[in-house]
């Protein structure tokens, strides 16, 4: 029977009896996306052996080693590319990669298109802080221009991605937007995503105070979070399935690419595509069907 | 593996590269194309699906490495293949599979080099590569193939070591090896030794994923069997769980080592060919083990009691077989496509008696038998 008490969730699905300290600043939204990852695999009730949480190099790479599924911490960047072959090994697993927006899209960038485009069964969880925040505050490719990062000591002049809006350019056939201000919607999102087959992306507002925040006049844990709450726009009643009204409102979808900017939360894309898993079993049949009898042994 | 029974087969090299990987129990393919190893990439697209397996071309080496990491994680029996410059983008990755202790296979079709090089010439430059191509102080086999014959026996014996110490191994072809046809008697599959890697036999709760025995090689569960556990790129206890101890460190890495130690009599492999009398021994691998070959019995006819080594197993550096076989020459040869990465480690291991003459080739030709009786006149 699925719990939403953190208590109870805590119980079931961390390590808690295992020996490491973990490495996340306190009041860091890494610790409300892990919440809400739990919530949304509880309200869906899962099996824990089914489950294979892959993450990537950051501090949100850090978050498979504390949950109590099969889990994988890769190379920085590569996160997507390993859970492709683990999909492809035991696709009846529920596949979920947990990024940084540094590991996603810099680095990763092009295994994180290649996914949107494949449309595997993966959901890949971006937890965009806009900075580097494990090497100490270097600028991301979600780094707002003007802002100041260590190798940006004088200001970004660089103009940054819009993680969602690629994914939704990319293929990704589900792409939502939320923040760790919006928790309740975020959990939905994730269950959404988890759920959705084919390749689902959320993408998650997330607070770096210490090397992000703190350097841009943003304050502590809690005023950003306050600035998500005052800059993000939904894009539909959350549990709505509606996204031909969403279509209609991405007219309204601002890339997060100054720090004025406002930007779009909810689902942006939900579209139907064929999936690789399924796809590619018709062409199993399809060599069964060309393969001669005698060819027992393959190797001619 | 001799098999007189089966038909005789015409086949390349790189065809019989997954003949050996499909019989060895490969399921994961994941690939870039590059010359001159693509006709992996192709086959391996065309017979996969229909043994059940699975085939993904990724978007580069890198992410194909990962995938084919992944799926031997995940349980399956996986396999890469590329050439030099997707080699060298496959080298963070593999040192994921040493540490994490991922069986996996990857091809490495030499080709002409540094950088694009010489894209459809054969070259030996990735000797070293293969051995310290990734960071960190690892150990990792490495195996050379000559032969068609031998692109099949030495697949499924990369499988079958990958599986039963739970390392990556680098199997090394050439172009010319990848390329050249010929006629091929393969073993009936059931004649064909698999080896598959040891699950644990405990209940879940009493498994530790990177336990030391008495092989120092743990059982190795796959996602999805129940066994939850965790695995990492960073060094890590016997849980899989990060660790900063000195003492665990020390343990686990020094156990990555001892592993294959252990297994080094299994694991090196060399072909003596007329060395029982021999006073010059040939030191050589690969395609250029043919031509010395060849040069020996031309040799042999001229008068020169020459002998060949042919070094199967590259790394670990068969030390002490090497040094047995050649303990009665005078001097030996180490002719390679480069300018000299077998040469240096056969100096390091030879007692200083035995003169060591190299010769290097690399312009894109391969080395001729005739090019090697003139030197082995000259010595
Ligand atoms: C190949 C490689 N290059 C660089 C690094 C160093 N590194 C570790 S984490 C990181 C960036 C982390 O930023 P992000 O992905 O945004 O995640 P966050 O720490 O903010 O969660 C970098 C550059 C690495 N581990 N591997
Ligand atoms: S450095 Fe930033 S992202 Fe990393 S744990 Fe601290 S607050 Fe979180």
């Amino acid at each position: 029977m699925p719990s939403q008490s953190m208590a109870e969730l805590r119980r079931r699905y961390l390590r808690h009896d295992k020996k490491f300290p973990h490495v996340w600043c306190p009041g860091c939204g890494n610790g409300i996306v892990l919440g809400a990852l739990l919530r949304g695999i509880d309200r869906l009730a899962l099996n824990k052996d089914d489950i294979v949480l892959v993450s990537g190099i950051g501090c949100s790479g850090r978050m498979p080693t504390y949950t109590d599924f099969n889990t994988l911490h890769t190379t920085h960047g590569r996160a997507l590319a390993f859970a492709t072959g683990v999909k492809l090994a035991r696709p009846e697993l529920h596949v979920l990669v947990v990024m940084g927006d540094g590991d996603a899209t810099a680095i990763g960038g092009n295994h994180f298109i290649h996914a949107a485009r494949r449309n595997l069964d993966l959901t890949a969880i971006i937890i965009n802080n806009q900075i580097y925040g494990m090497t100490g505050g270097q600028t991301s490719p979600t780094t707002p221009y003007g802002s100041n990062a260590t190798t940006a000591p004088l200001g970004h002049i660089e103009h940054a991605f819009s993680i969602a809006e690629l994914a939704v350019t990319a293929g990704a056939s589900f792409v939502a937007r939320g923040t760790v201000y919006h928790a309740t919607m975020l959990d939905r999102l994730i269950s959404r995503a988890i759920g959705h087959v084919g390749f689902s992306v959320v993408e998650v507002m997330s607070n770096c105070h210490v090397q992000f925040g703190r350097r841009n006049g943003l304050g502590n844990a809690v005023q950003m979070l306050q600035w998500f709450k005052e800059h993000a726009i939904p894009l539909q009643p959350h549990d709505a399935k509606g996204t031909a009204e969403g279509a209609a409102r991405m007219e309204t979808a601002l890339p997060p690419d100054s720090l004025d900017d406002r930007f779009t939360i909810g689902v942006l894309a939900e579209r139907d595509k064929p999936n690789y898993i399924k796809e590619y079993d018709k062409i199993r049949h399809k060599a069964d069907d060309k393969r001669p009898a005698d060819a027992q042994d393959d190797r001619s | 593996m001799a098999s007189p029974d089966q038909p005789r087969l015409l086949m390349q090299g790189n065809e019989a590269v997954v003949a050996g990987a499909i019989a060895a129990g490969c399921r994961f393919f994941a690939g870039y194309p590059i010359t001159p190893a693509s006709e992996i990439a192709e086959l391996m697209a065309t017979r996969l699906p229909a043994h059940g397996g699975t085939f993904i071309q990724m978007e580069d080496e890198i992410a194909s490495i990962a995938a084919a990491i992944g799926a031997s994680l995940a349980g399956s029996k996986a396999m890469t293949a590329t050439s030099g410059p997707g080699f060298s983008l496959m080298q963070e990755n593999l040192g994921f599979a040493c540490i994490a202790e991922a069986p996996l296979v990857v091809v490495n079709v030499m080709r002409g080099g540094p950088s694009t090089g010489l894209p459809t010439s054969p070259a030996q430059g990735d000797i070293m590569q293969a051995r310290w191509g990734t960071h960190g102080d690892h150990p990792i086999i490495v195996l050379a193939t000559s032969s068609v014959a031998d692109c099949f026996t030495l697949t499924v014996q990369a499988f079958n070591f990958a599986e039963k110490y739970r390392v990556p191994v680098v199997l090394l072809s050439d172009e010319v090896v990848a390329h050249t046809r010929e006629a091929v008697r393969l073993p009936a599959s059931d004649q064909v030794e698999v080896v598959d890697r040891v699950r644990p036999s405990v209940p879940p709760e009493w498994y530790i994923p990177y336990e030391d025995n008495s092989r120092g090689v743990p059982a190795m569960a796959a996602f999805g069997d129940g066994y939850r556990h965790h695995v990492t790129g960073l060094v890590h206890d016997q849980r899989g769980f990060p660790t900063q101890r000195p003492e665990e460190i020390d343990a686990f890495l020094r156990r990555l080592f001892r592993k294959i130690t252990n297994g080094f009599y299994e694991i090196h492999m060399l072909r003596a060919f007329m060395m029982e009398d021999a006073e010059i021994g040939i030191i050589a691998c690969g395609s250029v083990a043919r031509s010395a070959r060849r040069a020996v019995v031309m040799a042999r006819q001229q008068g020169i009691a020459a002998g060949l080594v042919q070094l199967i197993t590259l790394f670990p550096f068969p030390r002490q077989p090497l040094v047995a076989a050649c303990s009665d020459c005078r001097a030996v040869l180490v002719p390679e496509m480069n300018m000299g990465q077998l040469s240096r480690e056969v100096r390091r291991v030879l007692p200083d008696a035995i003169a060591i003459h190299k010769h290097n080739r690399i312009d894109g030709q391969l080395i001729t038998p005739d090019e090697l009786v003139k030197k082995l006149i000259s010595i």
